[in-house]
């Protein structure tokens, strides 16, 4: 296991030291975070990393999962397209049972001092609020800048039964009654997937996948969701193609949440069949340190969505000193200043255009990648995450003046 | 000397769920958003990219110049010397006064894309006293090679601005324990102008050189 002091090496002790002065702040409080899926996607992967975490900093944190059939987890994925904004349409009879499911799983769990919940699968828990008073933080990982007006109202009449709402990104922020609050998600430096990896890894992995690491690699780690536009990734690579020597990698899996995964795969298959230059990885969960090296072995990185929560990805590569491209949805922009630390495109023509030019100008995509490992360093890694949620659990206590003495 | 405690500050950032998207709109808004909203816009820059400083621009300077594609005005914005300004009202007056003259001499304003709205934010900040404390100028030194560049902004920025303490603390603590010289060289820096780095390297070297007077 990671010890949390492992990680002043990388921030400096006195970050660390930071952490246990507020975790003192949270002695004999419990915290209960719950979400829908224990593997796969970024919020299981951050809580995963973060709670162990936490536990060491002698917080009393916990973490249990609603359970649901696929018939609720269809709706869950309609509810979280929706909020993305594609139209969406629910029956009254899978509100009922979205409504059913979480009241099931409310039986089940056990409310801490903090009940913090994350995403819209189990927001209605917040029902249980009148039995069990206490604090309640909704934490929405996902972009809805322009949600589907119905499912918003929806969600509405809940999160406002919440103590806070905490958003990814400036954007999320809504006319709400409750306060909201701005926390980014992180990366894990010491993780598997993002520590430092000896060449003959990175080697091994890409002549594994027979990838040809003297040619260019053009690499998109995403899972297999229309939201990630892999066919536009596609496309603009057969636009840069036209000019300069380069090879696809599409590598991904699915979470257990998303039954359009499967589909989404088929079709970039069918694509990548015609081209042998174009390798198609579905990569199963646990494959993290394959997911560092074929970032750390990429001539570039792309992260092509067309509506992101954050886009972890982005920083995981930035870490790694890739140079990145990627759209400028959601929480992107946080994360790459354009033509500084990456490049931000909007249309399968502009990252075509990118790839050809990163690709021609290595000292240029050299300074862009160690610009944005540095701003990741800074402002994304899981230091700055443990610090904002100890904050947020800490401010369900003090009054709203602009400056707590703790 | 009276004993110098050192404290770091955490900042809460909060969403307002206010937005621009044009420069009336950015007005309104900043006549209108509390005072921790302007300190956060015209400071966050500081501590998110410290390692990109000096003279980092504010966010609404950012925001005109890079989305609304007026360099003009972006550069008016950027340069207002926040230096010079003893307390968050008058920095909101100076980027009142100069949007107001700009919107009366433009025929034709501009208008962001959509989904690059300005979205005014604030700060919620917790401050935190650390073990780190220095009775003098050597003790002090040394402290402040280990403190976290968190505490140096708080010392720096937020004494000044936000709490109300005319200047900087340190120069505040020299002063009361008869480093006058000293004082006056760490006031007259322009803080703007350093990255955080760059700043505890100068407040050291000033101390090392002034602190034996």
């Amino acid at each position: 296991m990671v010890r949390i002091e492992e990680y002043a090496d990388i921030v400096g002790q006195p970050t660390i030291d930071e952490l246990f002065l507020l975790a003192r702040e949270l002695e004999g409080r419990t915290i209960q975070n719950v979400n829908s899926t224990a593997v796969g996607g970024g919020v299981a992967e951050i809580l995963t990393r973060l709670l162990p975490l936490l536990k060491q900093l002698g917080v009393d944190a916990h973490w249990d999962v609603i359970r649901g059939d696929d018939r609720f987890f269809a709706i869950t994925k309609k509810i979280h397209n929706g909020l993305h904004g594609v139209p969406t349409q629910l029956s009254p009879q899978e509100y009922e049972l979205f409504l059913d499911v979480n009241r099931m799983n409310a039986e089940s769990i056990s409310f801490g001092d903090i009940v913090f919940i994350h995403d819209p699968q189990p927001v209605a828990l917040v029902e249980r609020r009148t039995v069990h008073g206490k604090n309640w933080l909704w934490r929405c990982h996902i972009d809805f800048s322009r949600p589907d007006p119905t499912i918003w109202k929806f969600l509405e009449q809940y999160i406002n039964h919440y103590d806070g709402a905490v958003f990814s990104a400036p954007a999320f922020a809504r006319a709400l009654a409750i306060k909201q609050v701005l926390i980014s998600p992180s990366i894990d430096p010491l993780s598997d997937k993002n520590r430092e990896l000896p060449e003959s890894v990175v080697k091994n992995i890409f002549r594994k996948f027979g990838i040809d690491r003297s040619r260019p690699v053009v690499t998109q780690i995403s899972r297999f969701d229309y939201l990630k536009d892999p066919l536009g990734v596609i496309k603009a690579y057969q636009l840069a193609k036209k000019n300069v020597d380069v090879q696809l990698v599409l590598a991904g899996g699915g979470a257990t949440d998303d039954p359009e995964g499967p589909i989404v795969m088929h079709q970039v298959q069918e694509e990548a069949d015609k081209d042998k230059d174009i390798h198609v990885l579905f990569l199963p969960a646990g494959s993290d340190i394959e997911i560092n090296a074929l970032q750390r072995g990429s001539t570039v990185v792309l992260q092509k969505s067309l509506r992101e929560g954050f886009g972890l990805t982005v920083a995981e590569a930035l870490w790694k000193a890739r140079p990145v491209i990627a759209g400028a949805v959601g929480g992107i922009p946080l994360q790459i200043t354009h033509r500084y630390s990456g490049l931000l495109t909007r249309s399968v023509q502009g990252t075509a255009h990118a790839i050809k030019q990163l690709i021609n100008e290595p000292e240029y995509a050299q300074k862009l990648g160690i610009n944005g490992r540095e701003h990741i360093k800074n402002n994304y890694l899981i230091t700055r995450h443990i610090k904002d949620y100890l904050l947020l659990f800490i401010s369900l206590f003090e009054n709203g003046r602009d400056i707590v003495y703790l | 000397m009276n004993p110098f405690y050192f404290y770091t500050k955490l900042d809460q950032t909060i969403l307002l769920g206010v937005t621009a998207s044009t420069i009336p709109g950015l007005l309104e808004g900043i006549q209108r958003v509390p005072e921790a909203s302007i300190y956060y816009h015209t400071h966050r820059y500081l501590q998110q990219h410290h390692y990109l400083s000096p003279e980092p621009p504010n966010d609404f300077a950012y925001w005109v110049g890079q989305i609304l594609n007026d360099a003009e005005l972006g550069e008016q914005l950027s340069s207002i010397d926040i230096i010079r300004l003893d307390s968050i009202q008058s920095i909101r007056l100076e980027f009142v006064e100069l949007l107001r003259a700009y919107i009366s001499s433009s025929e034709k304003l501009r208008e962001s894309p959509p989904g690059q709205e300005f979205h005014f934010m604030s700060c919620q900040t917790f401050a935190i006293q650390t073990p780190h404390t220095a009775e003098t100028i050597p003790e002090f030194l040394e402290q402040l090679r280990n403190v976290s560049v968190s505490s140096l902004y708080y010392h720096v920025f937020d004494a000044k601005l936000r709490l109300g303490h005319g200047e900087n603390d340190f120069s505040r603590w020299f002063r009361d324990g008869g480093k006058i010289e000293l004082a006056d060289a760490v006031a007259r820096l322009d803080p703007y102008t350093y990255t955080l780095e760059g700043l505890r390297t100068k407040i050291i070297s000033l101390a090392e050189k002034h602190g034996k007077d």
